[in-house]
């Protein structure tokens, strides 16, 4: 009778299902679509769609002057908006030819390696919680609440910071802001020291994260991979390193890489670059000079108050830069930064006018997202969702 | 160094080289022989461009003078091994906008060439799966081509199946 049995359930058809994951899911962060092929619970295909958080907005770039492209570059990537906006603003001012105060380098520096930390904070700490252990997202979200509350104080606002201004910053650090910072920089290193206990030799985390999604080195370097995904896999490549700008070359900071170039190794990854970014940050306010945050320069600048109400000059000069705009000379340029996610790049191309001819953003998510596709195969589904977390895939970048 | 070499290997198909002032090299090509030109700047030793950073189009209806090209589509390589970038700018008129697909070359291209097409139509001739990616199934023409209205709408059809 069993025997029986055996046999007729080993000639069951079996079929392939196909699973839908998103686009609307927790585990996606944000608008993203998985459609896996399983057998049983092994992925055998799966298509990533994405798109639907597309906004347009290079096509938006092509009718707005230079200057209110600024606050759409906050919603690329929302996790780190003041990386955004510095590598905007330095592409323009490349295009320009315009050479930034020194004070105003240095609190982009600053800026830009608050960002990438709160970046690296949400990439480590969602993922932490898809797998699970949901306390490492509090600590680390509490001290990102602390970088916050910095942000807002110095640009009004938390997310969307709109903080660069083409040929420097909105206005110059808040009171307080050193030791507000050293701070919170305290609270990170301790909280990292916690996570890092709590995560590092977890036999959980180690054996749902290592060996999981395995990127070689030729692999992730043909794909288009850039950031630390690229550096786990063993290439000590990084920009601030590679084709240094705003003094990186000055600051004294490694960069780590990974051997395996797993999930594990591109989280932790992000743990050891977020220990970098405060040596850079306490680097930079001991050197941090004294002076203007704006470049004094008619083409860019608005003329102080004094001037646009006491000379017809500044009233002009004012008037010209606010209905008509900047005006970069005509010519292309690609200007890339290491973002938090890695290389974020713009071309741009000016016509001369006071509206850019052609803006594209390269941004970092989109070789990591169509890997994706090929990591997840044979697969279980539930490492599908530790791999999408440690590659960090910002939807708002992605789609642009 | 790299542009000098690319132009003595391949001097028809160069137009023309530079270097722009924050130090660019710069190679404006035509797309005939592409290919040979990607797998050359990709596998000789003195380019091994090992990525392709970005891939992008450009449309420059507005600026048109007779005889040139409408469109162009834009490469930046980087070569990890000799820390050097290039960008490529291939014109591509717009009469005939096939080109080779550089998958075979980086796998990376894939879904930058599937959003080149969807934005200005470019034909990937040999890509594996050349359909929309940022912009829905069902979508009439090509939305960062010059001549596409800013604010033209087109409805949303019903979700469809991926294949």
């Amino acid at each position: 009778m069993a025997q029986a049995l055996m046999t007729e359930n080993s000639d069951l058809p079996t079929q392939n299902m196909v699973l839908n994951i998103g686009p609307s899911h927790p585990a996606t962060h944000g608008a993203l679509r998985l459609c896996a092929e399983l057998d049983g619970e092994t992925i055998v295909k799966a298509t990533v769609e994405i798109g639907y958080l597309h906004r347009a907005f290079e096509k938006h770039t092509e009718v707005s002057t230079w200057s209110q492209i600024i606050p759409y570059t906050d919603r690329l990537n929302y996790c780190s908006s003041l990386l955004n906006n510095v590598a905007y603003a330095r592409a323009v001012e490349q295009l320009l030819r315009i050479e930034i105060p020194e004070r105003a380098v240095f609190i982009r520096v600053i800026v830009s390696e608050l960002a990438r930390i709160m970046d690296h904070l949400i990439c480590v700490g969602t993922s932490a919680v898809d797998l699970g252990a949901l306390s490492n997202f509090w600590y680390f979200f509490n001290v990102r609440e602390q970088i916050y509350d910095w942000t807002e104080k110095l640009c009004g606002a938390r997310l969307t910071t709109n903080y660069t201004r083409i040929g420097g910053v909105m206005r110059d650090l808040a009171p307080g802001f050193d030791e507000g910072i050293r701070k919170v920089l305290k609270s990170l290193n301790k909280a990292l020291k916690d996570v890092t206990k709590l995560l590092g030799r977890n036999r959980i985390f180690m054996d749902r994260t290592q060996g999981v999604g395995i990127v070689t080195r030729d692999e992730a370097i043909n794909w288009g991979f850039t950031g630390p995904c690229l550096r786990a896999s063993g290439v000590p490549h990084d920009l601030r390193k590679a084709q240094p700008y705003y003094h990186y070359d000055e600051f004294d900071f490694e960069i780590p890489v990974g051997t395996v170039g797993d999930t594990y190794d591109r989280l932790m990854i992000r743990i050891e670059e977020m220990k970098q970014s405060v040596r850079i940050i306490e680097q930079a306010l001991e050197k941090i000079p004294s002076g203007p945050v704006m470049v004094d320069d008619s083409r860019v600048a608005l003329p102080p108050k004094e001037k646009v109400y006491g000379s017809i000059e500044g009233l002009m000069n004012h008037f010209m830069l606010l209905t008509d705009g900047i005006k970069p000379p005509q010519g292309e340029i690609y200007s890339a930064i290491e973002a938090g996610n890695g290389e974020l790049g713009f071309y741009i191309v000016s016509d001369g006018g006071p509206k850019p001819y052609r803006i594209h953003c390269r941004p970092p998510c989109f070789p990591l997202t169509q890997a994706y596709e090929r990591l997840v195969q044979g697969r279980m589904i539930a490492d599908a969702i530790a791999i999408l977390g440690s590659l960090n895939i910002v939807v708002g970048e992605l789609d642009r | 160094m790299m542009i000098e070499r690319l132009q003595q290997v391949f001097p028809n198909e160069v137009l023309s080289t530079y270097t722009t002032a924050v130090g660019e090299a710069v190679a404006v090509l035509r797309k005939d022989k592409l290919h040979d030109v990607l797998a050359y700047l990709n596998q000789n030793s003195d380019c091994l461009c090992e990525a392709l950073l970005d891939l992008c189009g450009v449309d420059y209806l507005s600026q048109l003078k007779p005889g040139e090209a409408r469109f162009e589509v834009v490469y930046q390589l980087y070569s990890y091994q000799h820390n050097h970038r290039l960008r490529l700018r291939v014109k591509i008129p717009a009469e005939d906008m096939t080109l080779p697909s550089a998958t075979d070359l980086w796998v990376g291209a894939n879904w930058f060439e599937r959003e080149a097409f969807d934005m200005f139509g470019f034909q990937f001739a040999g890509h594996p799966h050349l359909k929309r990616i940022l912009m829905f199934e069902g979508f009439e023409g090509h939305p960062l081509r010059k001549d596409y209205p800013i604010e033209k709408r087109q409805k949303i059809p019903f979700p469809q199946e991926i294949p």
